[in-house]
C-alpha cells in the first residue's frame, strides 16, 4: 500500500513537470523579450531607428517573427542569424568584423589615440615660456639664451670701448 | 671677432622623425583610400538605366518555379523582356498594383518572350506567402534574401519598384511607385519586345 502511494506521487510530480513544461514552450514571449533581441537589429525600411522601438508595419512585422521564433524555442543568437541569412548583415546594429567593416573598430580608436598624442604635445608647448618650445627641448633652449646674452655682452662691451675711444 | 660669435647658430629643434612622418602620411592616405572604396561601394544606385544588369540568383518561393526550376538566373533570361517588380506584404501601395501585374503577367504569359519576377522585400516569409495567395499571384516570386538583390538595383529601395529590362540584360526603364492600370504595365514591356529602345527612368 505504502508502495502504491509513493509510485502514483511519483507519477503526479512527472506529470506536473511534463505539463509545465508544454506550457512554457508553449507561452508567448513577452513584449520584453522580444524587444531585447530587436534593440540589436534594423530593418532596412527605417535604418536609423532601431527594431524595438520603429513603428512601421514591416518592423511590427520583424518583431512578430521574432515573437514566433522564440516560442518555437530558438535562441538569440539563432535569431539574429535568420535575420542576417534573410535580410542581410546590415539588420545588425553592430557589423560583423570582416572585409571593410573593420574600418568601423579599427579607426576610431586609431584616430581617439593620435588626437590626444597631438593635444598633449601641444598642451606641453603652451605651457612653456616663450623662447623654448618643449621641455624636451629646455637644454637646447638654454644654451640658445646663453648664446645670445654673451652675444649682448660683447655688444656693449664693443659700444664701451668705442665711446672711450671717443672720449 | 667672427660672425659665429655675434650671430650663434640656434641649437636645432627637435621635431617628429621624417621615417615617423612618412608612415603618419602612408597610414592617413591608406585610410582615405579605404573610406573612398567603402563609399563607392556604398554607391546608390550600382546600375542605371542603359547598363547592363549583373547577374543575380532568385530562390523561390515554395509552390513557385519557372520552366520547372525552383530558381532562376538573370543572365538565364537573356533574350527575354523581364519585369522585376519589388513588393512587400506591408506595402499598401503595392496592393493597388497586385492585380494589375498579375493580369499583365497572364496576358504576356503565353508568348514566352516575358518574364515577370517578384522579389518579396524586408518581408517575412508567412506574410509574403499569405500575400501573394491573397492576390492569387503565379509569375515567378522569391524572397530578396540577405538584400543581395536589392542592392544591387537600389539600396535605398522603396516598394513598389518596377524595373523593365530588355532582351539584352539592359536596364531600360525604372517605374517608382504602383501601376495604375494594365494599359501601363503593357506600356512599358510592348516597346521591349518589339526592341525600340526608350530608356528613361
Amino acid at each position: 500500500m505504502r508502495r502504491l502511494f509513493w509510485i502514483t506521487t511519483l507519477l503526479f510530480v512527472l506529470a506536473g513537470l511534463t505539463t509545465a513544461t508544454v506550457i512554457a514552450q508553449g507561452s508567448t514571449p513577452t513584449d520584453d523579450e522580444v524587444n531585447a533581441i530587436a534593440k540589436d537589429l534594423f530593418c532596412p525600411v527605417c535604418e536609423n531607428t532601431p527594431l524595438d522601438v520603429c513603428p512601421t508595419d514591416a518592423c511590427k512585422e520583424w518583431r512578430e517573427e521574432i515573437r514566433t521564433m522564440l516560442a518555437d524555442g530558438k535562441t538569440e543568437v539563432e535569431i539574429k542569424q535568420h535575420f542576417v541569412d534573410y535580410y542581410g548583415a546590415r539588420v545588425l546594429a553592430e557589423p560583423p568584423r570582416t572585409g571593410f567593416n573593420w574600418l568601423a573598430y579599427v579607426v576610431p580608436p586609431i584616430v581617439i589615440v593620435a588626437g590626444i598624442f597631438v593635444l598633449f604635445r601641444a598642451f606641453r608647448a603652451w605651457s612653456q615660456p616663450s623662447g623654448t618650445d618643449t621641455a624636451s627641448e629646455g637644454e637646447a633652449g638654454m644654451d640658445e639664451e646663453d648664446a645670445l646674452s654673451s652675444s649682448d655682452d660683447e655688444y656693449i662691451a664693443r659700444m664701451e670701448e668705442e665711446l672711450k675711444k671717443r672720449n | 671677432m667672427t660672425e659665429e660669435q655675434t650671430n650663434p647658430t640656434p641649437a636645432p629643434k627637435r621635431g617628429v622623425r621624417t621615417s615617423t612622418q612618412i608612415i603618419i602620411w602612408v597610414i592617413l592616405m591608406v585610410l582615405l583610400v579605404l573610406v573612398g572604396l567603402g563609399l563607392k561601394k556604398a554607391q546608390n544606385p550600382i546600375i542605371r538605366v542603359g547598363s547592363e544588369v549583373p547577374d543575380f540568383e532568385l530562390i523561390m518561393f515554395d509552390g513557385y518555379s519557372y520552366q520547372s526550376a525552383s530558381k532562376i538566373n538573370i543572365s538565364d533570361l537573356r533574350g527575354k523582356v523581364v519585369v522585376i517588380n519589388f513588393w512587400a506584404s506591408w506595402c499598401k501601395p503595392c496592393e493597388q498594383e497586385a492585380a494589375e501585374l498579375e493580369e499583365a503577367w497572364r496576358f504576356y504569359e503565353g508568348s514566352d518572350d516575358v518574364v515577370f519576377l517578384g522579389i518579396a522585400w524586408t518581408d517575412t516569409p508567412n506574410n509574403a506567402k499569405e500575400y501573394l495567395n491573397r492576390f492569387d499571384i503565379t509569375y515567378p516570386n522569391g524572397p530578396d534574401l540577405g538584400s543581395r538583390i536589392s542592392s544591387i538595383f537600389n539600396r535605398n529601395l522603396g516598394v513598389p519598384e518596377t524595373y523593365f529590362i530588355d532582351r539584352n540584360g539592359v536596364l531600360q526603364y525604372v517605374k517608382i511607385g504602383p501601376f495604375t492600370s494594365i494599359g501601363e504595365i503593357q506600356a512599358s514591356v510592348d516597346p521591349l519586345i518589339a526592341g525600340t529602345i526608350t530608356a528613361e527612368e
